[in-house]
């Protein structure tokens, strides 16, 4: 099989139909009737990170609340390392996308005042079951939006230094897409996959991010040369044992406390209360003896245990069948909990595009919002509406007066011909992609701080990981695919080596240890104000990770690129 | 984490091919639904949800815990029945409903 060239044209390309890219697209038809088109390597309806649902909203401004104390505990989750003009824009939206989503048809709970029900100081409760399902539908009747889905979008088009469009493959036909727009949006989600999974067998893909957002708009971003940050803090999920289902639904909505196997409660003995201690805390109890460690579930009524078993199928249906499947529910057999494989994941983190506050990456013509933006982390769900609103407005703003460009034939030809070499009929690699991912997968692991070393690193193991991740990037080209579904797969195992290239970079660049488990650095063991209040970011230049240290951005500040 | 298609159930529809996220489903040569990678499930149910015939399986891998048990849904309005089969025939049923917010 060989792809052939169509060449597309649209004024905005949003790469990615998720959570960010189809509530920008939304935007922009509310507010202009210039054409959009989202490519999707899915389908809208159900891709991406809420194809199972969600459970809560978790960034919400609360009654008594303002974006100040959003900002506030974003930055101290943090420590301290966060874009806080980032944070704050965003905290200034989170309850207007919120209302906007209502109208949308999201169920939310709400009191005898007609206020949402909140949980915790952050969170509201809804049903989103059907989050995706709604936006899509949303899409579907927003005029001038196209969507194209089952589409797997590889690489940008540059043209004299601007972003001018993308390249990408059907996954249905043998057609090379060539989309030429005035500017492009990627909202392409963060990175799974790098890393050993919990579960390695079988059941390798029951992980807590999707298993199908690979990466993808970090590479094209590292390989056209964009500046990425703070892929060191990387995300590390405590959650349920085996189904990676997560924890906060049992931890918030019923109260449970973190025990370890005598029963004591353990976390209070790790400092603050703070994400990564959550798990850090929980790491260290199994590595001192002190191991399983649970979620105390045991005596909660048979009502709240219902109601757990509905909340779960919800957003992640896997726990439900677990508990029933073994007889055993929450109320008589506490949730066992351990740490997942490390994720690069912006929504969660601070790692991704280094944008400026309009959301403008260092490329121009090329905007970021969702996982795949740096700079804010604990964004969630209506952070990412927030973002992909606010991308969606800049790049409005940015396309007035330009015209498209597209790339000269040769250069299409030439980027086609890379991805017809993967489709030779008559020629068989010596490895199978399968087996690239899972040597990625295991050097990661065990040279730069996977599940098997307690995340932890030194620079010595980096080395060796940096020089086996270069080994398979060059064996990766020279996989074959048999048809369209491995051909997106060899791209997602291209896309994750470029990624681990980058994240290498900045976990030997950050000489301290700033965010215990997520960033576990065996060399410099403590916390160090004095040197690293500081951002690592990096761009990929000469086939080299080129590290750049970056001063603390404050909330009032309007940042731009002053040196792109 | 997959599922499993019965293919003297499944209808041919096509409408779980549509929304796998993996992109993982395919129609085989007989016209039904056929999980080409299971491998590659991530255990999402957007198929599950979408088949009317109660075709598709949904169970876990014995490697994280799976004993023989598989779930299934039913769609009736705003709800969904979510029934999950054991292996000694019984059954147990939980249902959701859209226009409910979740208690936690």
């Amino acid at each position: 099989m060989k792809l052939e060239i169509r060449n597309l044209e649209t004024d905005i390309l949003i790469i990615g139909g998720g959570t960010a890219g189809c509530f920008a697209a939304i935007t922009i038809a509310e507010n202009s009737e210039v054409k959009v088109m989202i490519a999707e390597k899915a389908n809208i309806k159900r891709s991406g990170c809420l194809a199972a649902g969600v459970n809560a909203l978790n960034a919400y401004i609360v009654k008594g609340q303002t974006p100040e104390t959003y900002l506030n505990y974003v930055k101290n989750d943090a420590e301290g390392v966060v874009r806080e003009d980032l944070v704050y824009t965003i905290a200034e939206r989170l309850n207007a996308v919120t209302a906007k989503m209502e109208t949308l048809g999201l169920v939310t709970l709400k009191d005898g005042k007609g206020d949402y029900v909140s949980r915790g100081t952050r969170n509201i409760k809804i049903n989103g079951e059907n989050i995706k399902p709604l936006l899509a539908e949303a899409v579907a009747k927003s005029p001038h939006v196209t969507v194209l889905n089952r589409v797997n979008m590889i690489d940008y088009i540059v043209e004299a230094g601007k972003v001018v469009g993308g390249y990408g493959f059907s996954l249905d036909n043998n057609t090379f897409y060539v989309i030429s727009a005035k500017a492009v949006v990627c909202t392409t989600g963060g990175a799974a996959g790098l890393y050993k999974p919990n579960n390695p067998g079988f059941s390798g893909h029951k992980m807590w991010y999707s298993p199908f957002n690979t990466g993808a708009g970090y590479a094209m971003g590292i390989r056209a040369g964009a500046e990425m940050t703070t892929f060191e803090m990387r995300f590390i999920a405590l959650r349920c044992k085996d189904t990676i289902a997560p924890t906060g639904t049992i931890a918030q909505g019923i109260g449970a406390q973190q025990i370890n196997s005598v029963g004591e409660e353990y976390e209070k003995n790790y400092g603050a209360p703070k994400t990564p201690n959550r798990m850090y805390s929980t790491v260290s109890e199994n590595k001192k003896g002190r191991g399983p460690c649970y979620l105390k579930t045991v005596g909660i009524t048979e009502r709240q245990e219902e109601d757990l078993y509905k909340a779960y199928l919800n957003m992640a249906p896997a726990q439900t069948l677990r508990w029933l499947e073994n007889g055993k529910g929450p109320a008589t057999e506490n949730v066992e909990i351990e740490g997942t494989e490390p994720y690069i994941v912006g929504g969660h983190t601070a790692s991704g595009y280094w944008v400026d506050t309009r959301r403008g990456t260092t490329l121009e013509g090329l905007y970021a919002a969702g996982d795949v933006a740096g700079g804010s982390p604990q964004k969630y769900v209506t952070g990412c509406f927030a973002e992909g609103e606010i991308a969606a407005l800049t790049v409005l703003a940015y396309i007035q007066g330009k015209k498209n460009s597209r790339p000269s034939s040769q250069d299409a030809e030439k980027k086609l011909a890379v991805v017809n070499q993967f489709l030779q009929d008559n020629k068989s690699s010596l490895y199978a992609v399968g087996e690239v991912e899972e040597a990625m997968q295991k050097v990661m692991d065990e040279y730069a701080g996977g599940i098997s070393t307690g995340y932890t690193f030194n620079y010595p193991k980096l080395q060796v990981a940096k020089e086996r991740i270069k080994e398979l990037l060059g064996i990766s080209y020279q996989l074959t695919a048999k048809d369209l579904h491995e051909l997106m797969l060899i791209y997602e195992v291209v896309d994750r080596l470029y990624v681990c290239q980058t994240l290498i970079g900045h976990l030997e660049a950050r000489q301290e240890t700033r965010w215990h488990s997520f960033q576990e650095n065996a060399d410099y063991p403590q916390r160090d104000d004095e040197h690293w209040l500081k951002y690592v970011n990096s761009h990929f230049a000469e086939g080299k990770v080129q590290i750049i240290l970056r001063d603390l951005v404050a909330k009032d500040d309007i940042y731009e690129h002053k040196d792109r | 984490m997959s599922i499993k298609i019965d293919s003297q159930l499944c209808s041919g529809c096509g409408k779980c091919r549509l929304v796998c996220p993996g992109s993982l489903l395919y129609e085989d040569n007989a016209g039904r639904t056929e999980i080409r990678y299971p491998g590659e499930c991530w255990g999402c149910t957007s198929c599950v949800k979408e088949c009317d015939f109660k075709a598709i399986k949904y169970y876990l891998g014995a490697d994280m815990g799976g004993n023989g048990s598989f779930m299934y849904t039913k769609r009736e309005g705003q709800l969904l029945h979510w029934i999950i089969a054991k292996p000694d025939g019984s059954e147990k049923r939980l249902t959701t409903d859209k226009s409910k917010a979740n208690a936690y």
